[in-house]
């Protein structure tokens, strides 16, 4: 007799806990990515003017800003919410209502970080 | 590599609806159904009940719907007051007693099904063999290496209280298949629980085996697939903490390599 397997994924609820272990990883993978972004734009300055102009048309186009803006948003919040995993590697911050407090500080942060990190670049 | 959807077999599809007859309060309780002796795949059944004439409680609802609606409904009970960890399952989408479980703190429809991510022997009753076995694997005795003395073997007050938030967990195992890391690994991820179960003999002051059992949980698997998700601690229907027990026994880990 085959047994099934009880539902799991597809009915616990989704809650700031899981969301936000999920979403480090994924903001930890998605990271690697930022990062040969970043290493084709240093590495087209290598290459020579025309190459690197084409990088920079490339990242200053409506689509480069919006893969830049990810990269930042997954930059603070995998940097925000991995000073919050020490905290815990340090055996503090285990109580449930300290596990909501830094999870809300996390995305807020991660939020106001990436904000003004834009406001900055558009205005200087 | 984890395998996030379910097989075709264990696929639910939608089953009887029962509906109430002149009741003024009714409330809709879904509930998973999978018969073994039938060659089906699992269902979900709508029972309706009447609130006047029901039990506050959702294992209350349950044992109404065994009683006067479907005999056939299968389910783990026997304290109905949250001390013996039978009645676990997961209602409204987290795991937690059914006899501390209000209905009225449901909003809508009740959805219940058994502890998630476990082979199911029949309804809402999870296989908890391999668990047991977990539970066995981190020797949960006292161990002492000293002569048995000829009364207890005594403790301060502070070296007891470094038992409480450990002794309390009555194994009803809503925070191992609340955890997806366990739900991915769990045959060789312990789980919250049983940790929490090792941290309880490591913490306990008359233990003597302190060292060999940190060894035991050493392993990439059996203690650090744990990602401090802290589902666990989010469901446990005792409010006990099993990530802090996991978090100390890292500590631990970390200290004794140092």
């Amino acid at each position: 007799m085959k047994r099934p397997i009880s539902p799991h994924l597809q009915i616990y609820r989704w809650q700031l806990t899981s969301v936000m272990s999920i979403l480090h990883r994924m903001t930890g993978v998605s990271l690697v990515f930022g990062t040969l972004l970043l290493s084709y734009w240093l590495l087209s300055a290598a290459f020579g003017a025309s190459a690197f102009q084409t990088a920079h048309d490339l990242l200053t186009s409506w689509i480069g800003y919006l893969l830049l803006i990810g990269w930042s948003l997954a930059f603070y919040y995998h940097l925000a919410n991995g000073i919050r995993h020490l905290f815990w590697d340090m055996g503090r911050g285990f109580e449930l209502r300290h596990v909501y407090r830094s999870g809300w500080v996390v995305v807020f942060t991660t939020i106001l970080l990436t904000v003004l990190t834009w406001v900055v670049v558009f205005l200087c | 590599m984890a395998k996030f959807t379910l097989a075709a077999h264990a696929k639910v599809q939608s089953g009887k609806d029962f509906p109430a007859q002149g009741a003024q309060k009714t409330k809709k309780i879904k509930v998973y159904r999978w018969d073994p002796e039938t060659n089906q795949n699992p269902r979900v059944d709508s029972y309706e009940i009447d609130l006047d004439q029901c039990g506050p409680m959702v294992l209350d609802a349950l044992i109404k719907i065994k009683n006067e609606i479907d005999p056939t409904l299968t389910f783990r009970r026997s304290c109905r007051e949250g001390v013996c960890g039978s009645c676990a399952m997961n209602i409204d989408g987290t795991n937690t007693l059914a006899c501390t479980k209000y209905i009225q703190d449901v909003r809508g429809d009740i959805r219940v099904y058994p502890l998630p991510h476990m082979p199911v022997v029949k309804d809402l009753v999870p296989d908890l063999k391999g668990i047991y076995q977990q539970y066995q694997s981190i020797e949960p005795w006292l161990k002492n290496n000293q002569p048995a003395p000829n009364r207890e073997r005594l403790q301060t007050p502070e070296e007891r209280a470094r038992l409480d938030g450990l002794w309390e967990c009555i194994l009803c195992f809503s925070c191992s298949t609340s955890c997806p890391s366990y739900w991915w690994n769990g045959d060789r991820y312990l789980g919250p629980a049983v940790l929490l179960q090792a941290y309880r003999w490591i913490a306990d002051s008359r233990d003597t085996a302190t060292a060999d059992r940190l060894q035991q949980l050493e392993d990439p698997f059996k203690l650090y697939r744990c990602h401090t998700i802290m589902n666990c601690t989010k469901t446990c229907p005792k409010g006990l903490n099993p990530a802090k027990a996991i978090g100390e026994i890292k500590k631990l880990q970390m200290a004794r390599q140092l």
